[in-house]
């Protein structure tokens, strides 16, 4: 440690500056959703847990039924596309890889708005009805990317002498797969899986073009916001969802971790960063 | 061969010579020998589906870009012309929407790196191992929370009688009234992607072997010398793969200036919607256009400067 001490102590008054910056706003949003008044104003004049309860109305049912099933269909594809296209790109050397590679990535690079006018102007040349499932092949194109890259990242570090070892041994395609790659990947596939609900369940760019007349969670809040209506119900959806998304996240976060395939601390921090870095908006 | 082989070993679950397990075994053998045979099995769903439903529909936006609209009857014409390109760059509206995307990026991009680089030094060389990890959790974990709320909340706090406002008054500061402007939009962007510029920064601070700094004072630089010619370059791609993300994300927004802009708090996405709105869609796809080629430009010359290593 080279750093001088009053250095030290100011990088960590910095460090922990940020650290509030970031988690005032949400620790707000909790108390907001207690806010007996109809007016979002501070300071919160007196607390209720009313809105609880008349927050679960049949639009906000509606929306949310909607929401998961979207999420879940297209974390489905997404696991299975996402997986396969990871086990391509990493156990082959082909002509166009880096191409493939690249094209794969494209939904993250680009900006959301980007992709949803572009699938939803290709849904009206197709003459294709916007319902649930053009959000889902929305959803599906960036949460492919989510598996896709999670999954990469663990085939990369395991050994692929240790398929050629469970095929020596005389194991089949299957047991091989079962045995030595499940191991291995199970724990990536959950994370990977986990993130992509989390992102679909997310959404509003991409969904705001393929939604047509339905709304998911995200797009029943946008519009609420946007009309200035129904606030106090937007707060416990807030306050639902902050919690809602953790759980997939810190869960995530605990898989990649104990997974005996890394250690260090380091190594560690690098697959967490990889995978963090894929998050779209 | 490979059943009598398998009877020798105690793996099979099975007794050896079950049809279901030679089929099997067959199989694999047919793919171990031909891998391009399986490559093509794994590869083909994906690619195919990508190509056909993203790609395809990405390509003939971009086509159509070269297309118009006939004004009366909103119907599409297949007449190539580049009058769309024209407009814009003829309209001083679209240029300033453009030039304040392109700003308001750039400037979100500059904040967060300064508010990140002393976060991301904290973490890689001064903080003990559980500090790190609760700040990297700390970082992590509102990047995961839903973008939207978080725009929302700021919403809240940024109004004439939020939180802000109030906390200035306790304090006797006057008030900022910075709600609903482009102050509130450049606060936001830049709060909502700070976790996308610590994370590289610390990756690439991490990086940096101890023995270089060493090195660097067994040579007899101090502390801002070593800091300004060893840990700076060496830390520069990751602020530049942090950049990539905070730059394109903003460009490429538009629910941050829906709800928590001015009126003259327009982006390049707010036109590219409303566009759509109106049936407009060559003419969104081509504003879409330019932060495409905004971003095209800074990602070749983030490439020359080694941000892609440090991804």
């Amino acid at each position: 440690m080279g750093e001088q001490r009053s250095t030290r102590v100011a990088l960590a008054v910095w460090s922990a500056l940020v650290v509030l910056f970031l988690w005032v706003p949400l620790a707000l949003i909790v108390l907001y959703a207690f806010n007996k008044s109809n007016v979002q104003s501070w300071p919160i004049p007196a607390f209720t847990t009313h809105w609880f309860h008349a927050a679960w109305t049949a639009e906000v049912r509606t929306s949310l039924w909607l929401s998961v099933r979207v999420g879940l269909i297209a974390t489905g594809i997404a696991l299975v596309l996402g997986s396969a296209a990871a086990f391509g790109v990493a156990r082959f050397r082909f002509f166009g890889r880096e191409a493939v590679s690249f094209l794969l990535v494209l939904p993250i690079a680009l900006p959301g708005i980007v992709t949803g006018i572009a699938l939803s102007s290709a849904f009206i040349a197709g003459h294709i009805n916007l319902s649930m499932w053009t959000i889902v092949v929305g959803h599906a194109t960036f949460c492919v990317v989510i598996v896709y890259n999670n999954v990469l990242a663990r085939l990369r570090r395991a050994s692929t002498s240790l398929i050629e070892a469970s095929q020596d041994l005389g194991a089949d395609g299957w047991q091989t797969f079962r045995f030595v790659i499940w191991p291995v990947l199970s724990t990536a596939l959950v994370a990977g899986g986990l993130l992509a609900f989390a992102l679909s369940f997310d959404e509003v760019i991409v969904t705001t073009f393929t939604a047509g007349s339905q709304n998911t969670i995200p797009l029943l809040i946008l519009g609420y916001i946007r009309l200035g209506q129904q606030l106090p119900v937007v707060n416990v959806i807030a306050f639902a969802m902050i919690v809602v998304t953790a759980i997939p996240v810190v869960l995530a976060q605990r898989l990649m971790r104990d997974t005996g395939v890394l250690r260090r601390a380091a190594g560690n921090v690098t697959e967490a960063v990889e995978s963090a870095q894929i998050t779209a908006v | 061969m490979a059943a009598s082989l398998d009877s020798a070993q105690g793996l099979s679950r099975q007794p050896p010579g079950r049809p279901a397990r030679a089929a099997r075994l067959r199989l694999s053998g047919l793919f171990w020998r031909h891998p391009w045979a399986k490559a093509l099995l794994l590869l083909a769903p994906p690619l195919l589906a990508f190509i056909l439903v993203y790609l395809a529909s990405l390509v003939a936006l971009f086509v159509s870009s070269f297309w118009t609209v006939n004004p009366f009857t909103t119907e599409l014409q297949h007449i190539w012309n580049v009058d769309n390109y024209k407009t814009l760059w003829d309209s001083s509206a679209y240029r300033t929407i453009a030039v304040r995307t392109i700003g308001i990026a750039a400037a979100v991009t500059i904040a967060d790196a300064v508010i990140a680089f002393p976060l991301g030094y904290f973490m890689a060389r001064v903080a003990g191992g559980r500090s790190r990890a609760f700040v990297f959790v700390a970082v992590l974990l509102p990047l995961w929370s839903s973008y939207l709320i978080r725009v929302y909340i700021w919403r809240l706090i940024l109004d004439d009688k939020g939180v802000l406002n109030w906390t200035l008054q306790k304090v006797g500061l006057p008030a900022a009234n910075i709600g609903y402007s482009n102050w509130a939009v450049w606060l936001i962007f830049t709060y909502v992607w700070l976790p996308f510029m610590i994370l590289p920064v610390y990756g690439a601070l991490e990086r940096i072997p101890e023995s270089f700094l060493e090195a660097s004072r067994d040579l007899g630089a101090g502390g801002i010398t070593t800091f300004r010619r060893v840990v700076l370059p060496l830390a520069l791609p990751g602020v530049i793969a942090g950049s990539i993300f905070t730059f394109s994300l903003t460009l490429g927004d538009y629910v941050t200036p829906l709800l928590a802009g001015g009126a003259s708090s327009q982006f390049i996405g707010n036109v590219v919607y409303d566009t759509i709105g109106s049936n407009n869609v060559p003419f969104a796809a081509a504003f879409a256009a330019v932060p495409l080629a905004v971003m095209g430009v800074y990602l070749l010359i983030a490439r020359k400067l080694g941000a892609f290593e440090a991804l």
